[in-house]
């Protein structure tokens, strides 16, 4: 229901439609190829929309017809300005097309009349397009944003890649850890066991926190390092509020969610297979390439979408570990829920955070379908 | 899994390596944890380890509690420090933790029984979808489902309520009964629940005295991962709670992000211990769980 309500939230326009109905209106009746500058009735119902709507609402609305073009704030507040002054001595214009010009020569300005067609449907694609870095031209084409208002893409790259990068590290760690808890006696392994479920039953924020004192410039491995002579004192390693910081906490921290589901994979696998393999003739190598390997692979496929699919959503470690240039695009979510109230952009970045996330979901269904998740 | 006696030479280093390897990654995930624990017994107002500590014989001087006496609020002359505000606003945060936590686990233990009783039945039609749908919120990003959640709780004016923090927990932690359930009922044997009704209990008492009983470790288990990942929880609290509403997850999301302080490593050292309590009760559970029902250990 929530997120029924916020994929709603992400074409939802009805707010600056609920403010000026009339002006909308009106404005669709213009004929763009006639004239340069709309009808008179436009502006006379901009002018009385203004004059006497909710002075909330219009604020809001204000907000929500910023994003489409930088300056329609102070154009409004300006108008509006004027427009009260008028309506104050009870001198209502003649003709309201000069007077909003001269209150503000910008509404003689043909593109802000082009920006206000991105608003006139109840619905709007608009913020599915500013989360990836396109927005509309004045004849409603989508295009890309400006050089440096681009950062939806990049961010959507690094998530994918920071990702990519998490799930192989956790699969070439992982593989190893989990066949040797598969193969050992219950007993050994049950108590190595606890290596693994302990970090995942830990808090995610004590393990964030201990990273930032593992890694940090006067951190234990910056210090083991240079003990060790193997750096200079002043030459110790950026590890954390960046990239390989992000990285290296997300590893660990996701880790026991490829070991598990490969070891109950490998756990059923039976011995006498590989022995079987090389009794044949098969070299060790080749044993496990072409018998046990191909054996593993739901219990990898499993772990590494699981473990995928958990690192393109995640917010806490790269916000706390990554400083500027390692945060994901949950911080993009987060910022626009917080900081800058833009619902309808942060909604849809939700929503195609979404979409990803169904579109491997899916796949894991396929594959091993739901009911195999294990807890510990 | 031990070498066979006549491994040659190369498959022996590939073996030792292995097991290196092995002992590297298991120390990877365990190091951090236990490095922070010394650390908060420091003196000194930075995270780190300092030469006092590092001495032989150990310098008595550079250890201390002063940063657990910080923690429970005790700001007397000799734990104040220039750096690190003290103030009592971690102890109210434990208060909250526990009181959200618990609240919200009981409720969501309560639903996620019943929904894992009524999905265990054989002829549950839509079981697919049902499942799917109750354990979204353990698949999809808390990201997603806080900022949902926020959208949703604006509507209703539930935002910045406890009301509203306590619901939201429970939507995240029923999954995890569900889960912890359904997997105890996978041995269960329905023809007790008949039995029980033809000798003429009513349902409610068939479940207190018959179900109850003998799912108990899986309901308990699921109850502390709900309680878990209630205490656990800090991006729907900082969306969801107002700014007087702290929590311990939120509390050291602060700590982190302003004044670092050893005080978090204290907080941080008291949940790693309430984790490793936590994960020995729920092994217990399990083990005597599959003896009930008759699994034997392989």
């Amino acid at each position: 229901m929530p997120i029924g309500d916020m994929l709603f939230r992400s074409v939802d326009d009805s707010q600056i439609n609920g403010v000026f109905p009339n002006t909308f209106n009106e404005y669709k009746k213009w004929d763009k190829e006639k004239d340069v500058l709309p009808p008179e009735e436009v502006y006379k119902a901009l002018f009385e929309e203004l004059a006497y709507g909710e002075k909330i609402q219009i604020g809001r609305a204000l907000t929500r017809m910023n994003y489409s073009k930088s300056g329609w704030k102070s154009l409004i507040k300006t108008t509006s300005r004027q427009i009260k002054k008028a309506v104050k001595k009870d001198e209502l214009p003649n003709n309201y097309k000069e007077f909003l010009i001269s209150a503000n020569e910008k509404w003689a300005d043909p593109t802000f009349w082009y920006a206000m067609g991105q608003m006139v449907n109840n619905t709007t694609p608009i913020y599915y397009w500013n989360a990836l870095d396109r927005t509309y031209d004045q004849d409603q084409n989508v295009v890309m944003q400006d050089e440096k208002r681009r950062i939806y893409i990049k961010t959507w790259i690094k998530t994918l890649k920071i990702s990519v990068y998490v799930t192989i590290f956790c699969l070439i760690l992982g593989f190893p850890v989990a066949h040797l808890l598969a193969n050992l006696p219950l007993r050994y392994s049950n108590l190595l066991m606890i290596f693994v479920l302990l970090p995942f039953w830990t808090s995610l924020l004590v393990r964030t926190t201990a990273w930032i004192v593992m890694l940090q410039q006067n951190g234990v491995i910056n210090g083991i390092l240079v003990w060790l002579g193997i750096l200079s004192d002043d030459g110790r390693l950026q590890l954390v509020y960046n990239e390989t910081g992000t990285l290296i906490a997300m590893t660990q921290i996701l880790l026991p969610f490829m070991i598990l589901p490969l070891y109950s994979v490998m756990r059923v696998i039976p011995k006498s297979h590989m022995r079987a393999a090389q009794n044949l003739g098969a070299k060790p190598a080749t044993a496990f390439w072409r018998v046990y390997l191909p054996q593993t692979i739901p219990g990898m496929s499993a772990g590494g979408l699981l473990v995928f699919v958990l690192a393109i959503g995640y917010f806490i470690t790269p916000e706390l570990v990554g400083g500027k240039d390692g945060k994901l695009i949950g911080h993009w979510i987060a910022y626009h829920l917080k900081t800058t109230l833009n619902w309808g952009l942060c909604a849809a970045l939700g929503a195609i955070l979404l979409g990803v996330m169904l579109i491997f979901y899916w796949l894991y269904n396929k594959i091993v379908g739901i009911d195999n998740i294990k807890l510990g | 899994m031990a070498l066979p006696s006549y491994a040659t030479p190369v498959q022996r280093t590939y073996y030792y390596a292995y097991l290196f390897f092995c002992a590297v990654v298991f120390f990877f995930l365990i190091a951090p944890l236990f490095a922070i624990i010394p650390i908060s017994f420091s003196v000194s107002p930075f995270m780190v380890f300092t030469e006092g500590m590092l001495a032989w014989p150990p310098d008595p001087e550079a250890w201390s509690l002063r940063w657990y006496k910080n923690m429970i609020g005790d700001c007397s002359a000799d734990v104040v420090s220039s750096t690190v505000p003290c103030s009592t606003k971690w102890m109210k945060g434990t208060v909250n933790s526990f009181y959200i936590g618990i609240i919200a686990t009981v409720i969501a233990t309560a639903l996620g029984t019943l929904a894992a009783l009524g999905l265990s039945r054989p002829h549950m039609p839509y079981k697919g979808l049902i499942m799917a749908i109750l354990i979204s919120p353990m698949i999809v990003p808390l990201i997603i489902t806080a900022a949902g959640m926020f959208f949703f709780y604006a509507r209703i004016n539930l935002v910045y309520t406890f009301t509203g923090v306590i619901l939201a927990h429970v939507a995240l932690a029923t999954p995890f009964v569900v889960i912890t359930v359904t997997a105890t009922l996978v041995g269960f044997d329905m023809n007790m629940v008949k039995a029980a009704q033809s000798l003429g209990a009513k349902p409610i008492r068939t479940f207190f005295k018959v179900i109850m009983p003998l799912i108990l470790p899986g309901i308990i288990s699921g109850a502390l991962f709900a309680f878990i990942t209630s205490f656990d929880e800090v991006v729907i609290v900082m969306f969801m709670a107002s700014i007087d509403q702290l929590t311990i997850p939120k509390q050291m999301w602060a700590g982190i992000r302003q004044e670092i302080s050893p005080v978090i490593l204290c907080m941080a050292t008291c949940l790693v211990l309430l984790s490793i309590f936590l994960l020995t009760t729920v092994e217990l559970l399990r083990r005597r769980s599959e003896r009930l029902r008759g699994i034997k250990a392989r």
